[in-house]
């Protein structure tokens, strides 16, 4: 029995309710620590409990559960004596810019555990693994390899400590064969320093056939599926003798008999003695591998316990545990005729079988993790991608597929993820970009007229309060936050029915991102569709009116603003617990 | 609830492996016997219309032709195959053979070795400066070539002026060298093969050589690897320079009379085509020198075979062009295709 189901029908335990002052504490009531799990293990481990730092009026859980019992019983790993973890990360913190990715990340692996890491998107999983690999140093923090003070300021520095990292798309070499992956630099030799591909063959043989899979060591890379060319990336780790392999996501873009094999890959590992840290959205998949846990919010390490006697739910929890208390209010009329009409549209391994529509002066907000295929959908409505089956009607009138002049005719306006490559020329001034897309009208005889495009972006850039040195001045020069007000500027220039947004307050400071909310807001009132991605819940929470959840390519749910809540988005966009399917 | 929501997957059948596993096969096996397809096939078309074209001494003629284009597309596929382009070959190649010649003239009875080594020194030098900008300065390859074809080709200029090295100058056993056989074979073809059949051998079967195609193939994945990238792409690009240098020396020994046209004006873009042609990826990663030596043996058959049947030479450049077209295309639609197949046979192991 799948230990996740268990949690079914729980979606309403204790702390479900708005308002969570406290979530860790709730957390406390609801899963006890594992019997015996306290006590000696914990206060050998310092990483327990969290800085002073940790403020936001959530003093939350302290670390338990101890590898103690699952190092022991595995024996001596390693060399390290039982209890002392293979790596030790303590209160680190990574910043980008204004960005703070990781503010106080603190982990611990022992030898013979696979250990889950789980959190929302942009809670500091992803940097805190590139930590790990020597990708990014922290700003600060300590990191202990086998109990030894320990500095990663490469990948080199990490392969050398012994740490291999798998990620969700691993970074192979297309045109080589599988051995030659495995062995690139370390190819054994034959006389005269000659690579001796045979015995390269054989053992890349001999480490898939430990891992039980297989694969032809000869074959070329290119073209093997994701599973495979991770199964080469831990085959790789296993010829490094890594001990602590971290796996990213590995499981997103595989099938039920791959994560099969991948888990039994890491059993595998677990029981030659080394550490695996997996991370994963699907908390089924955590419950089914790892022993013990670690949820990050925000940059901060939240909690660190066994798994057994936790539930999906108390994970789900401590995952959100923000205070509900950030929406804002409706205040406009209910939503005109229909706008956009998404049927049955479905992109062969990307998206399957997404029907919606959203209608004049609606903001309909598109949840779901990273990967589930809400970017890929958004892409196909505007025609960036094609799609293989279904339609997309705006106003009545079917859209072209893969043709963005016919979607621009019909009025749709689509704010990309990426506004640095996609969103904006960034060498190109503030008012040639915002004319960018209304080039049409801002011509005279064929000309583009400076007087109009100038004032043009000067009318725009009043409108939605850009603060930009002059008009001028490349792009490059604005904040984030300015910069996407130019992108939503270049769209709302041409007066569109529909608009589409992706990830809009992606790296924004808190003050123009209410801005932008307020603005999207405002369009809408006036009348404008709008389909807005965001990876954040509360901002979901806060601007749509309808909230759609998107799972694994497919619309698993369906939400009014007025029965939403971040247990239920979460719930439906990890499969656990339900939500309402459609 | 959680059926609905996650409805069972399909176990990955092994059919769709297999089937994958032989379409990437076929795809890449294409690449390396096309080539010596279309090799036989105009050569038999030819030869039915014109016997003459297999006699053993227009053969000869064909592989002297080619020697020094297939030997420079060695040097060409070390760059090419790194995800860059060397395109001063051709000014490198001239520049050489000018001063390498001109030492028969300046230093009585110089001995022939001693004047590749020569050439061999100038095309280093020319190709470390390129390598240098390419590795350490980080600018692409194309600008890098770009300019030093054109620097060079001044420096040709200055230095040969309206001058030229004549034949009269060159000692018998320097300008034999193409015209010796042995067992009916040019000399010069034996020698030109083994270079190449060494260069393929150190880019197969060395950690060098191979991290040489890891770079082309995936540049970021390489720094990640550990491989000393930059080292290896100064090292590929001052061989390329070298072997063009060797190559001036070559041209000198086979045309004799040495100006500032010496190599031609498109000796560079033949040698890349032939590069090309030959099934090494123009994006890098794959690919081999055999490959890019069949190439040029293509290019300069055609060349001859045109000749022979008294077509325009303008045909001759219109058909390299199409094959070039062609291999591109191929390589580009060999990708794409297996990029789609790729995506929908993902999509049936996860629908």
């Amino acid at each position: 029995m799948d230990p996740g189901r268990s949690a079914d029908g729980r979606i309403s335990g204790p702390g479900q309710s708005a308002g969570l002052p406290n979530p860790a504490a709730d957390w406390e009531g609801s899963a006890g620590p594992a019997p015996g799990s306290q006590g000696a293990g914990a206060s050998r481990r310092p990483v327990a409990g969290l800085g002073p730092s940790a403020g936001q009026g959530t003093d939350e859980g302290q670390v338990r559960g101890t590898g103690q019992g699952l190092s022991a019983g595995q024996g001596t790993v390693g060399g390290n004596g039982p209890g002392t973890p293979l790596l030790s990360l303590r209160h680190a913190a990574k910043a980008f810019g204004a960005v703070h990715a990781v503010v106080d990340g603190s982990i611990d692996l022992y030898g013979g555990e696979v250990h889950g890491l789980v959190g929302e998107n942009g809670a500091g999983k992803s940097t805190l693994v590139k930590i790990l690999a020597g990708v990014h140093p922290p700003d600060s923090g300590e990191l202990l390899v086998g109990n030894v003070p320990a500095a990663l300021p490469s990948p080199a520095a990490a392969q050398d400590a012994g740490i291999a990292v798998i990620y969700q798309e691993p970074t192979l070499f297309p045109d080589l064969t599988a051995a030659e992956n495995i062995f690139m630099g370390r190819q054994p030799l034959r006389r005269g320093r000659r690579i001796d591909a045979r015995k390269m063959r054989e053992q890349a043989r001999e480490l898939f056939g430990r891992l039980g899979v297989r694969l032809d060591p000869g074959r070329i890379c290119r073209g093997l599926s994701i599973a495979d060319q991770q199964i080469i990336e831990i085959a790789k780790a296993l010829s490094l003798e890594a001990k602590i392999i971290v796996m990213d996501e590995p499981t997103a873009a595989l099938s039920a008999a791959e994560v099969n094999r991948l888990f039994d890959v890491a059993r595998t590992l677990r029981a030659s003695g080394a550490a695996v840290l997996f991370i994963s959205h699907r908390l089924e998949e955590v419950f089914e591998i790892c022993q013990r846990v670690t949820v990050m919010r925000d940059g901060r390490h939240v909690l660190t316990s066994e798994l057994p006697g936790l539930t999906a739910d108390d994970l789900v929890r401590a995952m959100v545990g923000r205070k509900l208390d950030e929406r804002v209010a409706g205040g406009r009329g209910a939503p005109g005729e229909r706008v956009l009409k998404v049927e049955r549209l479905t992109r062969e391994g990307a998206f399957i079988d997404v029907s919606f529509d959203v209608r004049a002066g609606e903001i309909v907000a598109m949840s779901g993790l990273v990967g589930s295929g809400r970017s890929e959908v958004a892409r196909a409505i505007f025609g960036i991608d094609s799609y293989d089956a279904g339609s997309v009607t705006v106003r009545e009138r079917p859209l072209r597929k893969s043709s963005p002049t016919s979607a621009m005719a019909a009025g749709v306006g689509f704010v990309p993820e990426d506004r640095r490559q996609q969103g904006l020329v960034m060498e190109m001034s503030v008012q040639q970009n915002m004319a960018l897309a209304s080039l049409g009208r801002l011509r005279h005889a064929g000309l583009i007229s400076g007087k109009s495009e100038r004032d043009f972006a000067a009318d725009w850039a009043l409108k939605l309060r850009i603060k930009f040195g002059r008009l001028t001045d490349p792009v490059s020069q604005l904040s984030g936050g300015n910069q996407q007000k130019v992108v939503l500027a270049k769209w709302l220039g041409r007066n569109p029915s529909l608009l589409i947004v992706d990830e809009p307050t992606r790296g924004i400071d808190i003050a123009t991102k209410a801005e932008v909310h307020r603005l999207l807001s405002e369009l809408a009132r006036n009348g404008v569709a709008i389909l807005m991605i965001s990876s954040e819940l509360p901002e979901v929470l806060r601007v749509g009116d309808r909230i759609l959840v998107m799972r694994e390519g497919r619309l698993v749910g369906e939400y009014p603003r007025s029965d939403a809540s971040e247990e239920k988005i979460m719930s439906a966009a990890t499969g656990q617990l339900g939500g309402q399917p459609r | 609830m959680s059926t609905i929501l996650a409805p069972p997957r399909e176990p990955s059948g092994a059919p769709a492996e297999a089937g994958s596993r032989r379409l990437t096969e076929r795809v890449f096996r294409v690449r390396e016997t096309g080539i010596i397809a279309v090799l036989g096939l105009f050569v038999l078309i030819t030869a039915l219309i014109q016997p003459r074209f297999v006699s053993s001494s227009n053969i000869q003629f064909i592989l002297v032709d080619t020697a020094v284009y297939a030997l420079v597309a060695l040097g060409e596929t070390m760059v090419i195959i790194t995800r860059n382009v060397d395109l001063s070959v051709q000014s490198v190649l001239a520049l050489s053979a000018y001063l390498s010649a001109g030492l028969f003239g300046h230093v009585h009875g110089i001995p022939i070795p001693v004047v590749f080594l020569a050439g061999l020194g100038i095309g280093l030098a020319f190709g470390a400066a390129n390598g240098l900008m390419v590795s350490l300065g980080r600018v692409p390859s194309l600008v890098v070539t770009l300019a030093t074809l054109y620097i060079i080709q001044g420096i040709d200029i200055l230095v040969v002026g309206g001058n030229e090295v004549v034949a009269s100058s060159l000692p018998a056993g320097f300008v034999d060298i193409p015209n010796v056989t042995i067992l009916g074979i040019p000399w010069l073809a034996i020698a030109v093969a083994a270079v190449i059949g060494a260069g393929a051998y150190y880019l197969r079967s060395f950690r060098s050589g191979r991290e040489l195609y890891a770079i082309g193939s995936n540049p970021d994945g390489a720094r990640l690897a550990g491989i000393p990238v930059a080292r290896r792409v100064f090292t590929a690009f001052t061989l390329c320079g070298g072997i063009a240098g060797v190559g001036g020396v070559l041209w000198a020994a086979q045309y004799q009379t040495i100006n500032t046209s010496a190599g031609g004006t498109n000796f560079s873009l033949i040698v890349i085509a032939a590069v090309v042609v030959g099934g090494v990826a123009i994006f890098g990663g794959s690919g081999s020198a055999v490959g890019a030596a069949i190439g040029a043996l293509l290019l300069g058959t055609i060349n001859v075979a045109l000749d022979v049947l008294g077509i325009s030479d303008f045909w001759d450049q219109a058909i390299a062009g199409f094959l070039l077209l062609l291999a591109i295309t191929l390589d580009r639609g060999i990708s794409v295709r297996l990029a789609a197949a790729l995506r929908k046979r993902g999509a049936r192991h996860a629908a």
